[in-house]
């Protein structure tokens, strides 16, 4: 499969010149299989180029939230397939007690906060809840699990054949520990990453940020690199970056990362990388 | 070794963060995890022990009534929890490794994921005055 990162910003989209080369746009990853099967993971402000470069296609398009966090579907009224007469669309995300995934995303796909109502979209669309049990798309096996992160929210690990991406771009795994990493049987997320071929994590915080945010949601840069070792990740893509970290304090943070003896590929999470799994 | 569902994950968490003694159980009522002052009512290490079958933990300490007769399981919180799906409550002594006779106050919740998905039971003891 190939994965393209179309958004890697976390929490609220920087565009500007000094964000520039990592990118100002919030979370979205496309995912295409071999059958050319489309997966876009997260609604971030990313996936308004991605709408752009598939519109006027025929091809089912599913889109798999992780969570409903306004950086994660701020992007989704600017989809251009949403608004494609006909268009096979598939929205999936984690399920709450409470109320429907329908119900939840038209608190903000309606006045007065978005002037076109979900209800309103000419495609064909259907909202899933992502169930606890593995599923198919187009050739691609989809599992989607509870990780610790404020709110309902999943991560993702898809698969083609022998190849797996693992995608948990909000991921407190540290949470409450004294230690970090413990027993991966106790660690959050370690079953949808252990031993991914590619690994895209939240590494939203510097080491002393974090120190002041915990509870966020968030993992340090030093956090998410014990989780992508524990879980043994082949190569890891450090995601969600901090609004406030322009290009150069990532740069800073990839060269530190660099030099020391990493277990995985240490790939910088930039906007329009490109990744064959 | 498969991963433990993320409630459990948190629950461990949050039991590990707390002075109240707690136990974390399964929906067998395998015990999973006990935290620090647990420790103390069981006279062991939950770092040596690990996890510990319904049979292996159950036969620590000796739960006795206010009658001073031996209290059935399925009199205790944490089988009604998870039995019965509901909350409970009970006073009672136990004599655990020790030899020490103790009163303790037991609440136990059961432990419901979404989808109706059982996960387990949280038990909480404290001594009693």
């Amino acid at each position: 499969m190939r994965v393209t990162l179309w958004g890697t910003r976390g929490s609220l989209a920087v565009p500007g010149p000094e964000t520039v080369r990592y990118g100002g746009n919030t979370a979205c990853v496309e995912v295409r299989g071999k059958r050319n099967a489309l997966l876009v993971l997260d609604a971030g402000t990313g996936i308004q180029r991605l709408g752009a470069m598939v519109r006027g296609g025929r091809g089912r398009i599913d889109l798999l939230l992780t969570h409903l966090h306004m950086d994660h579907i701020q992007g989704l009224g600017f989809f251009e397939p949403l608004y494609e007469r006909g268009r096979e669309i598939h929205i999936w995300g984690p399920p709450s007690p409470t109320l429907d995934l329908r119900t939840r995303l038209a608190r903000y796909l309606s006045p007065p906060l978005f002037p076109i109502r979900l209800r309103d979209l000419p495609c064909r669309l259907t909202l899933h809840n992502a169930p606890p049990e593995r599923f198919e798309v187009g050739g691609l096996e989809v599992e989607a699990a509870l990780v610790c992160h404020p709110g309902s929210t999943v991560g993702y690990r898809i698969s083609e054949g022998t190849r797996s991406l693992a995608y948990l771009p909000d991921h407190e795994p540290a949470l409450g520990l004294r230690e970090f990493p413990g027993e991966p049987e106790w660690t959050s997320g370690f079953d949808l990453a252990a031993g991914a071929d590619l690994l895209i994590h939240d590494a939203q915080y510097t080491t002393e940020e974090y120190q002041k945010r915990v509870g966020w949601g968030h993992s340090s840069i030093r956090d998410a690199i014990a989780f992508a070792t524990v879980a043994g990740a082949r190569r890891f893509v450090p995601f969600h970056h901090d609004p406030t970290h322009d290009d150069a304090m990532l740069d800073c943070i990839d060269s530190v990362v660099r030099t020391g003896d990493l277990p995985f590929g240490f790939v910088a999470g930039t906007e329009g990388a490109t990744f064959e799994v | 070794m498969s991963q433990k569902a993320v409630e459990l994950i948190l629950m461990r968490q949050l039991a590990s963060s707390l002075a109240m003694p707690i136990f974390l159980v399964d929906p067998a009522g395998n015990l999973l995890f006990y935290n620090e002052p647990a420790e103390q009512l069981l006279g062991s290490r939950y770092d040596e022990t690990g996890e510990m079958s319904v049979g292996q933990w159950s036969s620590l300490f000796t739960p006795i009534g206010e009658d001073g007769a031996p209290l059935p399981g399925e009199a205790l919180p944490l089988d009604i929890a998870l039995h019965k799906h509901r909350a409970a409550h009970l006073a009672f002594w136990i004599r655990g490794l020790d030899g020490v006779s103790r009163k303790i106050g037991a609440t136990a919740f059961p432990l419901e994921g979404q989808g109706g998905r059982q996960l387990g039971a949280v038990g909480i003891f404290w001594e009693q005055p």
